[in-house]
């Protein structure tokens, strides 16, 4: 069964979806990123699905199950270069996915958490940009 | 009505057609729209040929069958060319019922039999009504046409996405913003930050005439589909009216960043972007 690549970057993970998500391989991708978290002790989660055209219910169940289960482990998730037809259908599902950052795409999903990272004070998504 | 009655009313096609220019001349409707007579005379004697080479003694029964189609269409080019010259579609209907009564004169002489002339007359005035409603329906779908390309026209020109700064967009709403409308206005603006590779939208809504429960909602969609983005937006050109009946009608806002004009959000852009715009010093400039 094929599998979405995990690759760690310093601190961070880095997930890019470049097939069309089934629900198997979405359960697959939960099960590999909650257990590289613990394994890495990665401290942030980036999720990039600017190629992902079409998404449904599921789908936005799971981004946002991944982003919980992330930060029990203690690991910020974004979610990055989604698609504006994918954000007009999510919203229209009823999904607006409260618990997860964005970002327009990987560079500036990674400078968030860098800006997140030294310690999680206050000033939430002020320095979001370089 | 027998075809021998139609073909006598093809043989006297010119007393009808006099008969029917001299009652419309009298008519007082009949402004100064035409240049002259000679205008109105060749239309009505090409409408009359029309009229008489396509009657039969079957169709003027049935108005659905094909052979009458070229005089529906020609009725059709006479009101829109009519409408074009001027003539509200009352004065164009009351011409066509007047080929009627220039008809059914001349029947009135040919025919001696008072049952055949009844029958006859009633069929005549049947299809000439109908002629007068298509003649009409042709009027209502212009005026329809017209209407729907000018909302397509509206709903395309409405939504430009104006890039302010590097990083920075803004969208003006001017009128009602309702399902159709917002859906254009999350495509444009969603995409709008795609392509510039935005951080911060504002949408000014100064120029949305009110706004209600369902307007509100489709601002706080838009907003959470731009923050699914990865982008922040700010709402500015609240109006202290819309202010009053956002709190009254108990809608919250208070997720989104509000700002009064558009300065301050542009101002409030520029602070979230660590830009400062500053006053150059005296000797540099010449104003």
């Amino acid at each position: 069964m094929e599998r979405i690549p995990i690759l760690k970057m310093g601190k961070f993970l880095l997930v890019t979806i470049q097939v069309d998500l089934y629900d198997r391989l979405a359960l697959a991708l939960e099960e590999d990123l909650v257990m590289m978290v613990h394994k890495t002790g990665a401290k942030g989660v980036l999720i990039d699905i600017s190629a992902l055209s079409i998404v449904d219910s599921f789908m936005g169940k799971i981004i946002g199950n991944i982003a919980a289960m992330s930060s029990i482990l203690d690991a910020e998730t974004v979610v990055v270069g989604m698609q504006p037809a994918v954000a007009i259908t999510l919203i229209e599902l009823g999904l607006p996915l409260s618990g997860v950052y964005t970002a327009l795409n990987v560079e500036r999903g990674m400078a968030l958490l860098e800006a997140r990272m030294p310690e999680e004070t206050g000033n939430d998504r002020d320095n979001d940009d370089e | 009505m027998t075809s021998n009655i139609i073909a006598d009313l093809q043989s006297k096609r010119n007393i009808i057609l006099e008969n029917w220019i001299a009652q419309r001349e009298l008519a007082e409707d009949f402004g100064g729209n035409f240049n002259s007579t000679d205008d109105l005379k060749t239309q009505s004697a090409e409408l009359l040929d029309i009229l008489l080479q396509t009657i039969t003694s079957q169709n003027i029964n049935d108005l659905y069958s094909s052979d009458l189609e070229p005089l529906f269409d020609y009725i059709g080019g006479l009101t829109v060319s009519r409408a074009k010259q001027g003539f509200s579609p009352r004065e164009t209907a009351v011409y066509i019922f007047s080929l009627k009564d220039a008809l059914l004169k001349v029947l009135g002489e040919t025919i001696s039999d008072n049952r055949e002339l009844y029958t006859t007359t009633l069929e005549v005035s049947k299809f000439i009504d109908n002629i007068g409603i298509t003649s009409f329906e042709t009027f209502i779908r212009g005026r329809e046409e017209v209407i729907l390309s000018q909302s397509d026209e509206m709903a395309e020109l409405s939504t430009p996405v104006i890039k302010v700064w590097d990083g920075i967009i803004a969208m003006p709403i001017i009128g009602t913003l309702d399902s159709a409308r917002t859906q254009v206005v999350m495509e444009n603006l969603l995409q709008g930050i795609v392509d510039n590779e935005s951080s911060i939208a504002i949408l000014d809504i100064s120029g949305v005439p009110a706004v209600d429960s369902l307007v509100a909602q489709h601002l706080i969609k838009t907003v959470s589909a731009i923050r699914l983005l990865g982008a922040d937006c700010i709402i500015s050109g609240i109006r202290p009216e819309i202010a009053q009946t956002v709190v009254h009608l108990g809608i919250d806002l208070s997720k989104m960043v509000t700002k009064a004009t558009l300065a301050s959000a542009l101002k409030y852009a520029f602070a979230a972007l660590q830009l400062e715009v500053r006053r150059v010093a005296k000797e540099k400039s010449n104003l």
